[in-house]
């Protein structure tokens, strides 16, 4: 659990972030002084006992960590192969596992002496655990979200403004999540004297991406004791969905360096990868800059960044996190996809099976987990980072479903 | 090869003005109007030309120039468009300097070996990459012949001026005041104490010679005396490209403004 613990030197970033071909620090001039400060401040501050205290009582006493494991009993029965194991992070406060990495953020936000948050947000997800940490600490906060998303995403527009946070919409390029996110570099650059840019995910120049997984390990920590308490082994099999990749970061990389646990990420495969309307970055993309970092990209091929498609509007991502690009690289993990349909399918069956709504984003995972599972022997395991809650979907479902 | 920079540079300062340094997204609104903008700015007295690639996510640029980018990649523009564009800038204009700006994607995309050539064949001088800092840009600067334009911004240490300066070719790009592209109250003030600081370090450094150029919010004739008495270089863009979207949005033709506009910033950058 402490984060100042000697990290597994294989899987570290080197002092420009990259890992491997990845990563780094692709930004203007205007930002980089703040990116330097924040790297400083990271260093200095997170491995410190006072700063872990802080973070874990928060976790433990706000978030209600650590969230539990649940045996899916009936689904493993029907499936009749490997048991299905969930991580619960849709038991955190706010529904998802996005407050583990707001929580860090904002903690060392007010240590830089920073008064004001900003965010990019798609869904909203990231964007209502930003608010609600802006609330919990008086800090003011301001999220950046396309304008496409706002109107799709009314009910959470409406959360993070009763919690008391500006929500920005922004018109430009395509009105959507990575449009959001240059809208927020962009006051960032303007504004990062007094403002601490808190990126939800594990993407961004360096040192977000291992910022946000050192805030997001907690998942993979928790759940290598559950498994271990549990069941004295270690999950054959550990499966989450990726978009950015923050959960799926989180959950894996306490177990980078157990080679006998299979690691999965599934990315939304949307219509299909042969129509070309998907968000599966690392199986249809190439390797880009953009956001600040090297890494796999959907483009055309004159490098102009296209716009993925899910039904899921928190995996509706043009990239992935660098460490995730690497991992694919050396071939530790293994990316597959799961489609809009074969998503929503597994939403309902974890609903009927197990009486739990999943989020859309984690029912890719639990789609590739149910496909896995009758593959493998009765006494093997599988474990699901069962990321958010679904209440979020339930009337885009309803609609998806309807089609 | 041919050093049209220094050549410059040395010109001016013999006629005691500073540089115009001109920006304009290649290929906006279209390729044959982009080619007689950049034609009227070349003939109305810029000195170097910026020709910036139009990007589908310019994080670094305010409103007016992300949507010269919308226009310009609606009409099927690319980086190697602009690089058309730069050929045909160097058969009419054979001493400009010309720059090609860019995001890094679009270069990474096409291939550094490959750009690399494709500007030596139309006889491109420099690249400025907006999203490359020193830290990342060997991938680059260690295939291409061209020289790579550095910027340096007001929150910039002096630690990684000195970082800049040892890289800096062609001139340094000095951001005049923080944040993106585009319009803003300058504080002349800052920019002279920037400016003399930045200089003193190019001196202790022996690197005296490179040009330091001032950019980011620069339009008016009063705001380019101000900058040209005290840089070797005056970079404006965003205006450029505000005259060209009022144009189009009022039916006109910009070339003409353009090339008016052009002319009356050249003639401020006279310092007497």
């Amino acid at each position: 659990m402490d984060l100042s613990r000697k990290e597994e030197k294989k899987f570290l970033p080197d002092e420009n972030g990259h890992f491997g071909i990845h990563g780094g620090r692709y930004v203007g001039e205007t930002l980089m002084a703040a990116l330097l400060e924040l790297q400083n401040a990271y260093e200095k501050v997170v491995p410190t006992e006072d700063f872990q205290a802080e973070f874990f009582q928060v976790l433990k006493e706000y978030v209600g960590r650590p969230s539990p494991i649940t045996y899916a009993r009936r689904l493993t029965e029907s499936v009749g192969g490997a048991r299905i194991y969930l991580k619960r992070e849709d038991l955190n406060h706010t529904g998802a596992h996005k407050i583990n990495n707001t929580v860090g953020q904002a903690i060392l936000a007010r240590r830089m002496g920073k008064r004001r948050l900003i965010a990019e947000t798609g869904a909203g997800q990231h964007g209502v655990a930003a608010a609600t940490v802006a609330a919990l600490f008086g800090m003011e906060c301001r999220v950046f979200m396309g304008k496409e998303d706002v109107r799709r995403q009314a009910r959470n527009v409406e959360r993070m403004e009763l919690l008391g946070t500006s929500v920005v919409s922004v018109n430009s390029g395509t009105g959507t999540l990575k449009d959001a996110m240059n809208e927020a570099l962009r006051y960032w650059a303007e504004t990062a004297e007094d403002t601490f840019y808190l990126i939800g995910t594990v993407a961004g120049p360096h040192p977000y991406p291992v910022m946000v997984r050192n805030f997001q390990r907690v998942i993979g920590d928790e759940a290598r004791r559950q498994m271990k308490e549990k069941h004295g082994v270690l999950p054959e099999c550990i499966i989450a969905c990726v978009g950015g990749g923050s959960n799926a970061m989180g959950i894996f990389y306490p177990f980078l360096e157990d080679p006998e646990v299979r690691l999965i990420g599934v990315e939304a495969g949307g219509k299909g990868l042969e129509t070309g309307r998907h968000a599966a970055t690392l199986s249809g993309g190439s390797v880009g800059v953009l956001h600040g970092m090297k890494s796999y990209f959907l483009q055309d091929e004159n490098g102009q960044i296209v716009e993925p498609w899910s039904v899921s509007a928190g995996l509706d991502y043009p990239g992935i996190g660098p460490e995730h690009a690497y991992l694919r690289d050396i071939k530790r993990v293994m990316y597959v996809t799961a489609t809009d349909e074969e998503a929503l399918n597994a939403f309902q069956i974890l609903a009927h099976m197990e009486g739990i709504i999943p989020a859309l984003e984690s029912s890719h995972a639990l789609a590739v987990a149910i496909r896995m599972a009758k593959e493998m022997k009765k006494e093997q395991n599988v474990l699901v980072c069962l990321s958010g809650r679904g209440d979020k979907d339930m009337e885009h479902v309803r609609a998806a479903l309807k089609r | 090869m041919k050093n049209r920079f220094s050549e410059t540079f040395c010109r001016l300062r013999n006629q005691n003005r500073a540089a115009l340094v001109g920006f304009i997204t290649g290929g906006d609104p279209d390729a044959d109007m982009s080619r007689r903008i950049v034609r009227s700015m070349c003939e109305g007295g810029c000195d170097i030309l910026e020709l910036g690639v139009p990007f589908s996510d310019p994080s670094a640029d305010g409103a007016v120039i992300q949507r010269s980018s919308v226009r310009a990649l609606k009409n099927g523009a690319s980086l190697r468009r602009v690089m058309e564009l730069a050929g045909d800038v160097r058969k009419d204009f054979p001493e400009m300097p010309v720059v090609i700006f860019s995001y890094y994607n679009p270069i990474l995309k096409y291939g550094v070996e490959r750009f690399s050539e494709e500007m030596k064949k139309f006889q491109v001088d420099g690249v400025l990459c907006v999203d490359l800092p020193v830290e990342e840009s060997e991938e680059l600067t260690l295939i291409m012949t061209q020289k790579m334009i550095r910027l340096l911004a007001p929150t910039t240490s002096e630690e990684r001026v000195r970082k800049i300066v040892e890289a800096a070719e062609g001139f340094l790009y000095i951001i005049s005041s923080m944040g993106v592209t585009g319009s803003r109250r300058l504080d002349f003030k800052r920019i002279t104490e920037r400016v003399s600081v930045i200089r003193q370090i190019l001196s202790e450094k022996k690197r005296q010679d490179v040009p330091v150029c001032v950019g980011f919010g620069i339009s008016s004739v009063a705001e380019v005396k101000e900058i040209a008495k005290i840089a070797d270089g005056v970079i404006i863009g965003s205006a450029f490209e505000r005259i060209l979207e009022k144009a189009l949005s009022e039916g006109r033709d910009p070339v003409l403004e353009i090339k008016k506009y052009t002319q009356e910033v050249s003639m401020a950058c006279f310092r007497r």
